[in-house]
């Protein structure tokens, strides 16, 4: 419902919510009491020229006459001027479409006219009355000629001017005089009609009409002094209950209405015309309003005020109204109940608001409370003192390590005493400077003093003004910050530093040493490395150059020894072999200083091809087959049946088995020569060996036999030859070939010399 | 160059196969030539590359001992020259060479060299040397095309 009310457009529609509270008035009156029964056939009291007249009006007019008989039949049971003109007016509107029309009437001995009925005009017109001694007023010439006058709409000021002051305002209106007809007298009222209502023959009859009722009336009641007060009195009456702006009712027993001044007919009355909004807005009221005022609610408080909630129709918005209802007793009319509203909408809002504001206001309270609190907290929480100044340098606040700085505990001594009087003293001059100088924020040293030790303190202090609204100065926040630690810290660093500086200047010292040692180590190998590759170059070219003589020294042995040049004696032939044997061997030594070399210069690529160990085993036995004759020794062969092949370099796997049993042949005397091959399956490799029963190797010197130039005996007349290069030889080619060899011996109980080849040959 | 070289280069000795043996060390030389005449060839000798290009045209050995280190012109170019020139391209060169290092061997066959011996070399390892490679099917394909005949080596 309020949803509804709200929807309703409220704009334009006030003025045509607020009828004239005249005719309101007369409405509700009218809808209490049925005034015409339409087509009934009451008892006609009327003036009998005028029924004649009616009679005479052709039947075309029936309209017409029903019309003046209603009008004739609404004048039957009024004695009262103000309900004929009320039945008049009424008349005039449903009739003859006059909306707006007001009836004044001069009551015998009085010098003025006044309203005693009004339609379609605010409730103003009810306090408007006419003077006779207001002789310029036109209107007044209505009467002295009895003659109606039209007062059109004023088109200048000169025209307002002559127009007089009436409800009508600036609305044309006609002045019709009210009187009876060929009486001497002067006219006894005037009509005021609306509009440019035209003066038709039927307002003739009907002017006559009303003036000869209001004429009989005036006569048969001869108005006494206390009517004609009350006349005024009503009007004035009317004028100040409309002027009030409260609504007020008055209602019967039952709870109908039977008057209600314009603010309550906003309320509480809407005709068919308005919208459906403010049509269920009234009715709520309506209902509101009965139910306040039912008997049992009057009796159950009495004449009391009670709050009334109502909607205003208007725009939906709730209002709070202040009811205070009396009952009245009239004895004419019965008793009825007399209710006044207040508005208190704005008062309850009001009230509502500052309570709202009070408990905001107490919450506010609240929190600034506990902020306070915990700012307290804070300051205290804070290990730096903290000083609060007032702009007069007075201490408002100060935390508690600001206390222990600045006052003196119970029971001090002398000297404490003192301490603290000088720590004062030093901030007080810190304060002092900062409030006499215009920097909003200062930083300074003051040398306070540890007042439970005496010891020297230092401090950092950090002030900061504080500003009211109108930048006036309200305090000073001072914070002082013990530098000790930080000075201790300070000599700490710089000792630290200095001890890092000085180590880093040794590192420098240090490492510029070894990067010259490295520099040093560096060119040193280099022209190592040189040397090396011009010792390799020079072996190489000399045992080119040595075998150059020595070829055609072997040669010629041979071609002798062969008997190329004639045949030679057995002494001779003999000389001749040990010419060629010492040749052999020279040979051999320059071989293999030019192997060592080629090794070492990088230049002794590898020939890789498939090597049958025993095919191989075979050429290196055939090839020492002249030693082996000459040594005596049992050769025995131990090959593993299904060796694999090796893939590997042929000439250098050769080379080391020829080296290998040469050497043995070379230190066993008595005995044999075992060579053996295996394959070992689990790490793919072949491993021959040649064992022998000779002279063996002490365990301290079975590396050695490995190195260069290395025999064992190097005396001069060392009784095995060689030079010592076989065993090395030997063993960079294994390496070469991914290989190894090891030895195992026990002195005077022979040696064997395994050589380890992988069976894939280099990876 | 010897007055024998040029003696039995002109006095055909019947199948006695020709050798031409290029060496600068005179002992050297004089060794080899000695024994190969003892072991039935015959020997025409030179003792630079060129002139062993000379005598190889002169003579049309049936196989040329050369040593690489030579003066004038060394084994390596000579060897180029002979296998280019049409009228001594077929015959088979052995190189013969006192270096043993790595390289020197793969030199020579890229110069055409068809074998490669060591020195020292005994007298009688390098005739066994020459002996295979004459005795060989395709050396004695190009003896006959060269001189009409089959060369039988002798020993």
């Amino acid at each position: 419902m309020r949803k509804s009310l709200l929807k309703t457009p409220p704009s334009g529609l006030s003025s045509r919510l607020a009828p004239p509270a005249a005719a309101a008035l007369v409405a509700v009156g009218a809808a209490r009491r049925p005034a015409t029964k339409r087509n009934g056939s009451a008892p006609y009291t009327g003036v009998p020229r005028v029924r004649v007249a009616v009679e005479e009006t052709s039947t075309e007019e029936a309209e017409q006459r029903g019309a003046r008989v209603r009008l004739l039949e609404g004048f039957v049971s009024r004695a009262e001027i103000a309900d004929c003109a009320q039945v008049a007016l009424q008349w005039l509107r449903d009739v003859a479409g006059i909306k707006q029309s007001i009836c004044l009437i001069r009551p015998s001995g009085e010098g003025s006219l006044f309203v005693v009925g009004a339609q379609g005009l605010g409730s103003a017109s009810m306090s408007f009355s006419l003077s006779l001694e207001d002789w310029n007023n036109p209107l007044l010439s209505v009467l002295n000629h009895r003659k109606e006058i039209f007062f059109p709409e004023p088109h200048s000021a000169a025209d307002r001017k002559r127009r007089p002051a009436t409800p009508f305002e600036d609305e044309p209106f006609h002045a019709v005089p009210l009187g009876v007809t060929g009486f001497s007298e002067e006219p006894f009222g005037l009509l005021l009609l609306g509009d440019s209502a035209p003066t038709s023959p039927e307002l003739h009859w009907f002017t006559s009409v009303f003036s000869q009722k209001l004429d009989q009336i005036l006569r048969q009641e001869a108005l006494t002094e206390g009517d004609r007060r009350q006349g005024r009195e009503r009007s004035l009456l009317y004028s100040i209950i409309n002027a009030v702006s409260d609504p007020i009712l008055l209602t019967d027993t039952e709870g109908r209405l039977l008057i209600a001044n314009s603010r309550a007919l906003t309320l509480f009355t809407a005709t068919e015309e308005e919208s459906e909004g403010r049509r269920s807005a009234v009715r709520m009221n309506n209902m509101l309003l009965s139910s306040a005022l039912s008997s049992k609610a009057i009796e159950e408080t009495g004449a009391t005020r009670r709050e009334l909630l109502l909607v205003n129709p208007i725009d939906g918005s709730d209002l709070v109204f202040e009811l205070l209802s009396t009952v009245t007793e009239d004895p004419r009319q019965g008793s009825g109940v007399v209710s006044i509203l207040r508005n208190v909408t704005d008062l309850r809002r009001a009230s509502e608001e500052i309570e709202e504001n009070y408990r905001k206001m107490r919450v506010a309270e609240a929190q600034a409370r506990a902020e306070s609190d915990r700012l307290n907290l804070i300051i205290d929480s804070v290990a730096d003192p903290i000083v609060v100044t007032d702009a007069g340098g007075a201490t408002s606040l100060m935390n508690e390590p600001a206390e222990r700085l600045f006052t003196i505990p119970k029971g001090a001594s002398a000297i404490e005493q003192r301490w603290v009087q000088s720590n004062d003293a030093h901030f007080s001059s810190f304060i002092a400077g900062m409030l006499v100088s215009a920097d909003q924020r200062r930083v300074g040293e003051i040398g306070l003093v540890d007042a439970r030790t005496g010891e020297a303190m230092p401090v950092e202090a950090i002030a900061g003004k504080i500003l009211s609204e109108h930048s006036e100065l309200t305090a000073v926040v001072t914070i002082l910050h013990d530098r000790r630690e930080a000075i201790e810290k300070a000599k700490l660093y710089e000792q630290l530093k200095q001890a890092s500086d000085e180590l880093e200047r040794k590192i420098q010292a240090a490492t510029a040493d070894i990067a010259q040692q490295n520099e040093l180590l560096r060119r040193q190998a280099i022209e190592l490395e040189q040397a090396s590759a011009l010792k390799s170059q020079f072996l190489a070219n000399m045992s080119h150059e040595f075998r150059t003589p020595l070829n055609a020294m072997l040669g010629y042995t041979s071609m002798l020894l062969q008997g190329v040049g004639g045949a030679i004696e057995p002494p001779v032939k003999r000389q001749l072999g040990r010419i060629e044997s010492n040749g052999r061997h020279l040979l051999t030594i320059i071989n293999e200083i030019l192997d060592i070399s080629r090794i070492e210069a990088g230049r002794m690529p590898l020939q890789l091809s498939k090597v049958r160990i025993p095919e191989l085993v075979g050429e290196v036995k055939a090839e020492l087959e002249p030693i082996i004759m000459r040594s005596k020794l049992t050769i025995t062969l131990t090959l593993q049946k299904d060796l694999p092949s090796l893939y590997s370099d042929r000439q250098k796997v050769k080379q080391i088995l020829l080296n290998l049993l040469s050497n043995a042949l070379k230190f066993t005397h008595h005995g044999g020569v075992t060579i053996t091959a295996r394959a070992e399956k689990r790490d793919r490799t072949v491993q021959l060996s040649v064992s022998d029963t000779g002279i063996g190797i002490a365990s301290a010197d079975q590396e050695k036999i490995f190195e260069d130039f290395r025999q064992l005996d190097n005396s001069p007349t060392r009784a095995y030859g060689g030079t010592g290069l076989g065993l090395s030889i030997c063993r960079r080619l294994a390496q070469m070939l991914d290989g190894r060899i090891s030895v195992q011996s026990q002195m005077g109980h022979g040696s064997t010399f395994t050589l380890t080849l992988p069976i894939k040959g280099r990876r | 160059m010897t007055t024998k070289a040029d003696s039995t280069g002109d006095a055909k000795k019947g199948d006695r196969p020709r050798v031409l043996l290029v060496d600068d060390y005179p002992d050297a030389r004089e060794m080899y030539a000695e024994y190969l005449e003892f072991s039935g060839f015959e020997v025409v000798e030179a003792e630079n590359g060129m002139e062993a290009l000379q005598r190889a045209v002169e003579t049309s050995p049936d196989i040329i001992l050369m040593d690489l280190s030579l003066p004038v012109m060394d084994g390596w170019e000579a060897t180029r020259r002979l296998k280019a020139d049409k009228r001594t391209a077929p015959i088979p060169v052995v190189a013969l060479t006192g270096h043993a290092l790595a390289g020197i061997s793969e030199g020579a066959k890229k110069a055409g060299c068809d074998a490669f011996v060591t020195k020292p070399c005994l007298p009688e390892d390098l005739v066994k040397e020459i002996r295979k490679i004459l005795d060989a099917p395709d050396a004695a394909n190009r003896k006959a095309r060269r001189s009409g005949k089959y060369a039988k080596s002798i020993g």
